[in-house]
């Protein structure tokens, strides 16, 4: 049994429909707003389970189901879903690692009495989420684009009451803001340049063969072809959804929201949409490699950007002492990794790394957030410790989870598709620069991840929230059972002797032949990493909360540095911060002086030549200027008059005028 | 041609409202607010009418009432309505009883404010039929006169020197229309817009008033319409005449009678002087494009909501005359440009009755915050005001985020028409304008902040809920922002004939 294409629109509308009705129920009864929460997006995932086997059964044909959304012009606004291998496959790993995540909030949200508001906000998210996946017109993509920043927003700002909490929902929707005008200006100029909006419609799509040879056949300001021009502008937005450099700074300060929210929105899933976004639009991103004299091919942005952003984003994890902000800088890391596949050509693998970084990061954020709640809320690495004997599940999910994010060979998910992706790098033609980077970051992942385990679980309790943890309960380890079992076999739908995920998103797929000897590399790279981390953090675990970090004795300047972000947020203040800042006291002081100094030098001068023209001539000027000095005068006696609060005289005066008005009309018309 | 006058009666049952409160002084608080919305709320009555008898297939006039009036002048009392009246018809039937429930809570004799309200309403329905110069410029000015004394005498600290420059400002330009159509006439010897459009078109205003004197006619029209929308820079008098008008009487200032100004834009200076408009256009694009971006900078510096409101005011409609100039400046051009300008004027139109309802209700929420903290409206005033009042909350995170432009909500549709229309008439138009769409989140997220979250302080600790008043205006709001932000075609479908019918007048 497979979904009618037609009734698509029902997944993402299950859930958003559950947000409204939760939304305007009573707050009474707490525990149904969490119920109709699961009930719709368990539906949801049945729905998309049915949707993938249709899209299965015959991936060469695209199932679309187009409708008109409203008429312009001789034309219209057309919408439509799409029910390809691409987005059902995303669907239904959205709706199942959320239900995990629903179900974890149950547990993690117990005591909060604004559980139901959560649930509302968090179904809004999944359905959001789920028409940007099915979509087949960038416009209802972009509809559903924005809707999950809202939903990233209000659950990022769901404390709002914490100044930090507030401060980095603003931030996070700002920044992707950035980001999303440049997806904005790339809509309306796709839309401009081929009257639609639509993926893939019988041939006339955006996607498709001839709006695309129109789109690379024309060139635009400094030589670019049209498409390259519009496919970065749509990866501006990526960028600021993924995190990319250097809109990734809203990123780590998402962590301000509750740990489930980083799970599902900030580590598994909306992130990974400026990815997922790279893979839909790929044929327009790619439509200028066959110009082999562009100045820029689109693609190679991209690779660029994933690789510096793979290589900061782990780099600035190593120097992190909060469970969650490592775990954030390692998604911006990772959702580089995916740039970069995505960049030289492979974006299966991408989407392969999608998919299971979706669950061995939610994995690691819900361990992170069984930690945090068993502890009274301690997320500082420093005060933790010794955490394996009283959380057991914990602890040990959270081992599957870390060695799947290190690339722990073989048996773990992580290894294959990280694989996927530095082979698709090492194969890249135009640079080894990339590759070289991402080699750099599959050890200094390593190495972090052992770190965070190491300080986290191993040695003994350093603070009074370790020293009294008790396991969270069984509605919140179960799903980290459920997604440490996932972490794990998800990685051989991807084996490079069985790369069946990659054949079913691109038919079109070839698994080339070799890759042991760079296996052998990054396996190498692996071990370095994790011995390294086992001798620094785990063989001589800290012996307090206030000893230094054993990198910060060794390389006191590069560990401040990286502690401090590399002062990005600082560098934007600076400039950008300070920029906008002037620009806005410039655009008020040129109210305030120039133009309401013209205003009053008009009114001086009006008033002057009334003087002026009094004395010379009253009689010439009879009519203007006399009206108005009489009407200065009479305003004048009102101001008077008003003061002792008798306006009714004016009233009346008013009511009389009207009364004549009227009658003038009807006398008008009687003549 | 004459058909039962209900436009007659659209305009008149608001004044009717306002003669019998007039003329019943003894009148008490609870009678008269109750008086003044059922009459407030005869424009809904009635546009459900008109909506129910309108053609939309239809580009032209219709229910028209046509008469004599002053035959020495050859004045006719000529009533008129086309897919753009009825939709401010209908934007002005929303917000008008809104504006009216706004003042429910005020303590103070209730019976002048609300009959100058109806006044106000009156004459700015009587500004979107009109179709005769004459009772069309009687119903602008006279809007001026209870919108003055509402502010004068109601208004909060700064009102006596606002009221006065909203007043002399608005005549001043209004005194370069008046000549503007006083020369038109004297030339052409009529009033009617149909007529004089008819002349514009063919030219033949060029011919008789001469090439100096139609672009002579054509500043002084284009004065009196830049100053009322406001047109950057002519803006000036608009923050402190909003800072200062009362609660209902601002709801109707932002939500209707901005919204006249640029109506007077489309029915007489684009239709009358084409030519013209189109020659100016680039640098009105240009003045268009720094209030977008100014506007909304300007707004990222004001420390007071009311203020702030105001200058994302000039910022919205800023995108409405964008377009409009874009559309002029590209008329007989050589791109293909009938689909763009389709785009660019089907979004101003749903941007006008978008941002009339978003801003009257970010007022109406101003409003509220103003009546619980002693008159207070600077964002330091308040603070974690989401935990003390989260009805108001919601309400008015509705209406933010429709004023940014949130997908979902009404603000986005006519955003993204405009946006997608003025990327192929002007590109860069549409490039500079993009930073102030930034500066909008950038502000409204930043007041947000400021009032609604962080810890309870000032003036939000011990807020009293939402009264039924308050909560009825809310909920009739909230409804308009959400419902065509879904479903754009209730809208677009009564201007469609009309834009597309605009939009080919372009091709030569």
């Amino acid at each position: 049994m497979h979904l009618p294409v037609q009734l698509t629109w029902l997944i993402p509308t299950l859930p958003a429909a559950a947000a409204a009705v939760i939304a305007v129920v009573p707050a009474r009864r707490p525990g149904l707003g969490a119920g109709l929460a699961l009930a719709a997006l368990a539906g949801s995932l049945i729905l998309a389970v049915l949707a993938l086997g249709g899209a299965l059964a015959d991936p060469a044909t695209r199932l679309t189901h187009t409708f008109t959304w409203f008429a312009v012009g001789h034309g219209a606004i057309r919408l439509g879903w799409l029910l390809d291998p691409l987005g059902t496959l995303l669907a239904v790993m959205v709706a199942a690692v959320g239900l995990l995540i629903f179900t974890f909030s149950l547990g993690y949200l117990r005591e909060d009495p604004r559980a139901k508001q959560f649930f509302c906000f968090l179904s809004l998210f999944a359905g959001a989420m789920l028409g940007l996946l099915l979509a087949n017109s960038l416009l209802l993509l972009f509809v559903c684009w924005e809707l999950v920043g809202l939903a990233s927003y209000l659950l990022i700002g769901f404390w709002f009451q914490r100044p930090a909490a507030a401060q980095a929902a603003r931030k996070a929707f700002i920044t992707t803001r950035i980001g999303d005008l440049g997806l904005l200006l790339g809509l309306v100029w796709l839309q401009d340049a081929t009257g639609t909006l639509l993926l893939f419609d019988g041939g006339r799509g955006v996607l498709e063969a001839e709006a695309l040879s129109t789109l690379a056949g024309a060139t635009t300001v400094g030589g670019l072809a049209v498409s390259t021009a519009i496919g970065l502008l749509l990866f501006c937005g990526a960028a600021g959804k993924s995190g990319q450099v250097p809109l990734h700074v809203w990123l780590p300060d998402a962590m301000e929201g509750p740990t489930p929210v980083s799970a599902l929105i900030h580590a598994a899933t909306m992130v990974a949409a400026g990815v997922f976004l790279v893979a839909r639009v790929f044929p327009l991103l790619a439509a200028d490699l066959a110009l082999p004299l562009a100045p820029v091919h689109a693609l190679s942005v991209v690779a660029a950007v994933g690789a510096v952003t793979s290589l900061f984003g782990a780099a600035v994890a190593v120097a992190q002492d909060d469970i969650k902000r490592v775990l954030a800088f390692s998604t911006v890391s990772q959702l580089g990794y995916m740039m970069l596949a995505a960049g030289t050509g492979a974006w299966t693998a991408a989407i392969f790394h999608l998919l299971t970084h979706a669950c061995f990061k939610a994995l690691l954020f819900l361990g992170a957030g069984s930690v945090i709640h068993a502890t009274h809320h301690e997320q500082d690495i420093r005060r933790l410790g010794g955490l394996r004997e009283r959380l057991p599940v914990t602890g040990a999910t959270f081992a599957v989870g870390m060695m799947a994010l290190a690339g722990v060979p073989f048996l773990f998910s992580g290894f294959w598709s990280k694989e996927a992706i530095l082979h698709a790098a090492h194969g890249w033609a135009v640079s080894q620069l990339p590759f070289l980077v991402a080699l750099a970051a599959v050890a200094l992942t390593a190495f972090y991840m052992t770190r965070l385990l190491a300080e986290v679980f191993a040695g003994a309790p350093r603070g009074h929230g370790a020293e009294t943890a008790h396991e969270s309960p069984a509605v919140m380890t179960i799903p980290l059972v459920v997604l440490a079992i996932a972490s794990v076999s998800l990685g051989f739908l991807g084996t490079p002797w069985w790369p069946w995920l990659q054949r079913t998103l691109d038919p079109t797929f070839k698994a080339e032949a070799g890759g042991a000897g760079l296996m052998a590399v990054s396996i190498a790279l692996v071990a370095t990493g994790i011995l390294a981390g086992w001798t620094r953090y785990g063989r001589h675990p800290r012996s307090d909360a206030r000893a230094p970090d054993p990198l910060a004795r060794s390389v006191p300047r590069l560990h401040g540095a990286l502690a401090a972000r590399l002062g990005c947020d600082e560098l934007y203040a600076a400039t950008l911060g300070r920029l906008n800042a002037a620009l806005a006291a410039a655009a008020s002081a040129l109210d305030r002086s120039v133009w309401d100094g013209c205003v009053r030098f008009l009114a001086r001068l009006g008033v002057y030549a009334g003087i002026v023209s009094r004395e010379t001539d009253e009689k010439a000027l009879n009519g203007g200027f006399n009206a108005a000095g009489d009407g200065l005068r009479a305003s004048g006696r009102a101001y008077a008059r008003t003061q002792t609060g008798d306006a009714h005289g004016y009233v009346w005066m008013l009511a009389a005028g009207f009364v004549l008005l009227a009658l003038g009309a009807l006398l008008g018309e009687a003549r | 041609m004459n058909s039962w006058p209900i436009l007659t009666l659209v305009v008149l049952a608001p004044w009717a409202g306002a003669a019998l409160l007039g003329l019943r002084p003894g009148l008490g608080d609870r009678a008269s607010r109750w008086l003044g919305l059922a009459f407030s709320l005869s424009t809904a009555a009635l546009g459900a009418a008109l909506l129910a008898g309108f053609d939309p297939a239809r580009p032209g006039l219709q229910f028209v009432e046509r008469h004599a009036w002053i035959r020495s002048l050859n004045v006719h009392y000529h009533l008129g309505l086309d897919g753009l009246s009825l939709v401010l018809v209908l934007l002005t039937a929303a917000v008008a009883p809104a504006a009216q429930l706004s003042g429910w809570g005020r303590a103070g004799p209730a019976r002048v404010p609300t009959l100058l309200l109806l006044l106000l309403q009156g004459a700015a329905l009587g500004v979107f039929l009109a179709q005769d110069f004459f009772p069309w410029f009687t119903c602008w000015e006279l809007s001026l006169v209870p919108a003055y004394f509402l502010i004068r005498l109601w208004g909060g600290p700064g009102a006596a020197r606002a009221a006065y420059q909203f007043v002399i400002y608005t005549i001043g330009g209004s005194a370069f229309l008046l000549a503007g159509f006083a020369a038109l006439f004297a030339s052409t010897g009529t009033f009617d817009f149909g007529q004089l459009a008819q002349l514009g078109r063919d030219g033949a205003l060029t011919e008789q008033l001469g090439p100096w004197g139609v672009r002579a006619a054509f500043a002084g029209v284009l004065l009196g319409l830049a100053v009322k929308v406001p047109l950057w820079p002519f803006h000036t008098w608009l923050p402190p005449a909003y800072a200062a008008a009362p609660t209902g009487t601002v709801m109707l200032l932002t939500g209707v009678l901005s919204k006249m100004g640029m109506y007077g834009f489309l029915r007489l200076l684009w239709p009358l002087f084409p030519a013209q408009l189109h020659a100016a256009a680039p640098a009105l694009l240009a003045l268009a494009v720094a209030g977008i971006v100014l506007g909304a900078w300007a707004a990222l510096r004001q420390e007071d909501l009311r203020r702030m409101l105001a200058y994302s005011s000039i910022n919205h409609l800023g995108y409405c005359l964008a377009a409009l100039f874009a559309v002029a400046a590209a008329a007989g051009g050589e791109r293909p440009a009938a689909e763009a300008a389709a785009a660019a004027l089907a979004g101003l139109v749903l941007q006008l009755f978008n941002h009339g309802v978003t801003a009257a209700a970010l007022f109406l929420g101003v409003g509220i915050l103003e009546a619980r903290a002693g008159g207070r409206s600077g964002l330091g005033d308040f603070g974690g005001l989401r935990a003390t009042a989260p009805a108001l909350a919601a309400f008015a995170g509705v209406a933010f985020f429709a004023s940014l432009g949130l997908p979902g909500l009404s603000g986005f549709v006519g955003e993204f028409l405009i946006f997608r229309g003025l990327f192929g008439l002007h590109p860069a138009a549409a490039v500079l304008a993009l930073p102030g769409l930034l500066a909008t989140a950038q502000f409204l997220l930043t007041a947000w902040r400021r009032v609604f979250h962080g810890p309870v302080q000032g003036a939000a600790a011990g807020f009293s809920p939402l009264t039924a008043a308050e909560r009825s205006a809310l909920v009739l709001l909230t409804v308009l922002m959400i419902l065509p932000g879904v479903a754009p075609g209730i809208l677009t479908s009564l201007t469609h004939p009309l834009v597309t019918a605009w939009a080919g007048h372009l091709t030569p």
